[in-house]
């Protein structure tokens, strides 16, 4: 058993620092049930509408390379998919993951959000899983979901990272945990916190769960020295550059555990100027993720894994003035795992003729996002239609099988 | 219990200062509402109504830097420019930011500050757009800033037909589907946000005795609110729909004017649903997750009889026994930050000097790492009150690492340990934690342990 396994190893360390572990309620409030599934999800937002043309390139549209002169100068043929697309230069570490069949696209989604193209409203209804926004925003799809689940805990789900996501937000409980959290005190330090805490049950647990986390994530909590602990406070900004490769380890470490789920963000996907370099660089970090999560997780737990990454929306069809693109409407999504029928680009290819655009720019959207998402959430947790069409994106039409999990 | 110096600082204010004393008695907590504004006058934050211009200036930058009239250089510097403004905007939403935690450190008249939160939150509102997103500080201190110490429907009317909300709630995009602009623009129409949130958050609350219908009703009654950047807010007349409108059971309008949307707000500030929705929500936020029914039924009874004067609400609040009983609520981020600042004495010459990047590295980044972004709940809701939103493995985190890092971010080692607990807790510290600031092998762990203290992390 993991979880077994991971508890006494913190309660070896506790005690090797010096916590009078069996006695403390800085380590005993976690208790764990069993976890409703076997299977995993992870949903990764992607915030700043990625260029899903740019991302999974329809080589095999004639209108394509003229649209864009800059961007689609070359085709190398060891990123092609399935003749027609072919991945971009950033992502060619994804291609040993393709050629397993473990990862696959979608091609021409969208949420139902149309023409204003506002990042802040594109997001939220992405988030939020509904068809319009003004009724208000509350809670987000991730959360909805969890809704009559037997089993559920706050340990099934883990929201990671520093923002509060409307995502995994409603009234369902949920994890939240960021690895830049970077705890760092004296064995005498935490014996003093564990005193103090003592008259506090609540805050007590909290702090002890706290305590366990930022000691599993990567750097212990015990300080060495002084010094240890002002490197510790000021090495945030350092380490801020790997920051996707800390959550890509947390995710793994919380889903071979009892998480089942699990969401995060990667932005930098907002590429108005020179897209040739912008782009590059958040496609490196998504690549990295996938690669890290597919390590971390093992084969036993990636074979039941699902990764689906999002976009509020695509980007127009032409290049613009600066060498990028704008906000469209149109876009891609991504899905890895070894639980996903992969090596497919997957949703009806509308064609990037002008009169075949929506609006005459941008890429016209043949399906819906969540139609996906709602696919690979039953794929992976068996729940009802009903459920996915109702309470999780209300007012879908799943429409039919797609064959998206395995 | 009653009144209690201490409790009066810790329970309804920014907690207690080496520097400045706590009120002496309960008229001086409810005067310190009403007395000149002496933090805003120290610590200024632009109003609203300067603050749009930068939007307004924005636009135009950004139309010439796409106009086709123009030289590409011109439209390059007018790119720049555009930039330029929406950086600064980011900058000095910082810079209000460090403006309002000065407030909270410096304060003689913490209940004050408590009430503006307070009511910040409850009329939650922030921009979407690239100048408007820093314009939450600017619409507080012009809609409700100034409205704390009058009658309910004032502070509803000013914070719900501000230029603010009325962008962050869609209803600048809401226009009546049979009005002149309806009729003209097919596929545009009517936005309920508005209207749903001012019966659920902002008057009756979520179980208060509306329809859906009156939504509806509602959001017709409201069209023609409206702002632009360059005038502010303005009704648009063209945008109207027409004819009366039914919102509980009482008959509205039917001529494009203003009055008829002031009079249903007036009608909803004083509903006996939005009395006890009020007295409810203020109890649980400064008393108790579940507050005792007869203190929130006088303060409910206060605001009945005075027809919403707030000062009365908060008197009631204030002289009943139960609000000075109990162990109180978990601390918010927010309050946990400027109270522990406020404890330490961290003066303006510390803060004062903070560029935008040390904001961000000292207050912005740590309050998200705990759970609470500046100024940035994720619904119109606002922040949780229930202790158990905030006592959270990543909140507790955060507050330790914050607590942690203080040296750093005042430049100086910290206080004794064995002093501060005294200055932070008061006379009546538990034992346990004046025996950790003893026991503390570093200034930095002491400081940390008083502050992570259940005593200190709850109001």
């Amino acid at each position: 058993m993991a979880r077994t396994q991971t508890r006494r190893d913190f309660l070896l360390r506790a005690a090797a620092i010096g916590c009078s572990a069996a006695a403390s309620p800085l380590v005993t409030p976690v208790s764990f049930a069993a976890a409703p599934w076997d299977n995993r999800l992870v949903v990764i937002i992607l915030r700043g509408a990625m260029d899903g043309l740019d991302a999974v390139r329809p080589w095999g549209d004639a209108d394509f390379a003229a649209a864009r002169p800059g961007l689609a100068a070359t085709r190398d043929s060891a990123l092609d998919l399935d003749g027609y697309f072919g991945l971009h230069p950033a992502l060619a570490d994804l291609m040993p993951l393709w050629r397993a069949r473990e990862l696959a696209a979608v091609q021409a989604v969208s949420t139902p959000y149309r023409d204003r193209r506002s990042h802040f409203d594109g997001q939220d209804l992405l988030e939020a899983g509904i068809v319009d926004l003004s009724g208000g925003v509350r809670d987000g799809w991730l959360n909805r979901m969890l809704q009559g689940v037997p089993g559920v805990t706050a340990q099934t789900t883990y929201a990671i990272g520093q923002e509060n996501m409307l995502l995994s937000t409603g009234e369902m409980p949920v994890s939240r945990w960021s690895p830049d959290v970077d705890l760092s005190l004296s064995a005498q330090g935490l014996r003093l916190l564990e005193m103090t805490m003592q008259d506090d049950p609540v805050l007590a647990a909290a702090m002890a769960e706290a305590v366990l986390l930022a000691d599993s994530d990567g750097d212990s909590v015990m300080a060495k020295d002084e010094a240890d602990m002002m490197t510790s406070m000021q090495g945030g900004a350092i380490r801020g550059r790997e920051g996707h490769l800390r959550i890509a380890d947390f995710t793994a470490l919380q889903l071979r555990d009892a998480a089942r789920i699990a969401s995060f963000s990667i932005g930098g996907w907002d590429t108005h100027v020179n897209q040739g370099n912008t782009l590059a660089r958040p496609l490196r970090r998504l690549s990295e993720v996938l690669l890290r999560l597919k390590d971390g997780l093992g084969a036993d737990v990636w074979g039941k894994t699902t990764v689906v990454a999002m976009t509020e929306f695509g980007r127009t069809v032409r290049e613009n003035g600066t060498r990028g693109t704008d906000h469209g409407t149109g876009g891609a999504m991504l899905l890895a795992g070894g639980a996903v029928r992969g090596g497919q680009v997957y949703g009806a290819w509308p064609g990037l003729a002008e009169a075949a655009l929506y609006d005459r720019r941008d890429l016209m959207p043949t399906s819906d996002v969540r139609a996906w998402a709602a696919w690979a959430m039953r794929g992976a947790f068996g729940l009802e239609r009903d459920h996915l069409e109702t309470t999780v994106f209300p007012g879908l039409e799943m429409g039919a099988d797609p064959g998206l999990i395995r | 219990m009653g009144f209690d110096p201490i409790r009066a600082e810790t329970r309804f204010g920014f907690g207690l200062s080496p520097r400045i004393a706590p009120p002496t008695g309960i008229e001086e907590m409810l005067d310190g509402v009403r007395v000149r504004d002496e933090m805003a006058r120290r610590f200024p934050i632009e109003p609203f109504d300067e603050f749009r211009a930068r939007i307004a200036e924005r636009a135009i930058s950004r139309k010439a830097s796409r106009s086709e009239d123009m030289s590409e250089d011109a439209r390059a510097a007018a790119k720049a420019r555009q930039k330029a403004i929406s950086r600064k905007a980011y900058r000095d939403g910082l810079g209000w930011m460090r403006q309002a935690m000065l407030r909270r450190i410096e304060t003689r008249t913490g209940f004050r500050e408590r009430l503006a939160a307070f009511w910040g939150d409850h009329f939650t509102a922030y921009g979407k757009g690239a100048v408007i997103r820093a314009g939450t500080g600017p619409y507080l201190e012009e809609a409700v800033r100034p409205n704390l110490a009058g009658r309910f429907e004032d502070l509803l009317i000013a914070a719900v037909t501000h230029p603010l909300m009325l962008n962050f709630l869609n209803q600048d995009r809401s226009i009546g589907p049979n009005s002149v602009q309806g009729r003209n623009k097919p596929g545009r129409g009517l936005n309920e946000n508005l209207a749903r949130e001012v019966l659920e958050l902002h008057t009756l609350g979520v179980d208060g005795p509306y329809t859906q219908g009156d939504v509806r009703q509602l959001a017709e009654l409201f069209t023609g609110l409206d702002w632009t950047p360059q005038r502010g807010a303005l009704f648009r007349k063209k945008a109207v729909e027409p004819g009366p409108e039914t919102v509980l059971g009482k008959l509205y309008g039917g001529a494009p004017r203003i009055a008829p949307v002031l009079e249903v707000l007036r009608d909803l500030a004083r509903h006996p649903a939005t009395a006890r929705h009020i007295a409810w929500k203020l109890a649980v936020h400064f008393v108790a997750d579940q507050p005792e029914n007869d203190l929130v039924a006088a303060m409910e009874a206060r605001f009945l009889e005075t027809g919403g004067d707030l000062p009365a609400v908060y008197e009631a609040m204030l002289r009943h026994p139960a609000a000075w009983a109990g162990p109180g609520n978990i601390k918010r981020p927010i309050a946990f930050v400027a109270s522990s600042l406020r404890a330490l004495d961290a003066a303006p010459a510390v803060l004062s000097p903070w560029g935008y990047k040390e904001i961000n590295q000292n207050l912005r980044r740590p309050l998200m790492r705990m759970g609470q972004p500046w100024e940035r709940p994720i619904g119109p809701d606002g922040w949780a009150e229930e202790d158990s939103a905030w006592t959270t493995p990543q909140g507790m985190a955060g507050r330790l690492q914050w607590a942690l890092s203080l040296p750093e971010l005042l430049g100086q080692a910290g206080p004794d340990p064995r002093e501060f607990v005294e200055v932070a807790l008061g006379p009546g510290a538990p034992e346990s934690v004046r025996f950790a600031a003893r026991a503390a092998e570093s200034r930095r762990e002491g400081v940390a342990l008083v502050l992570m203290a259940p005593a200190f992390q709850r109001y």
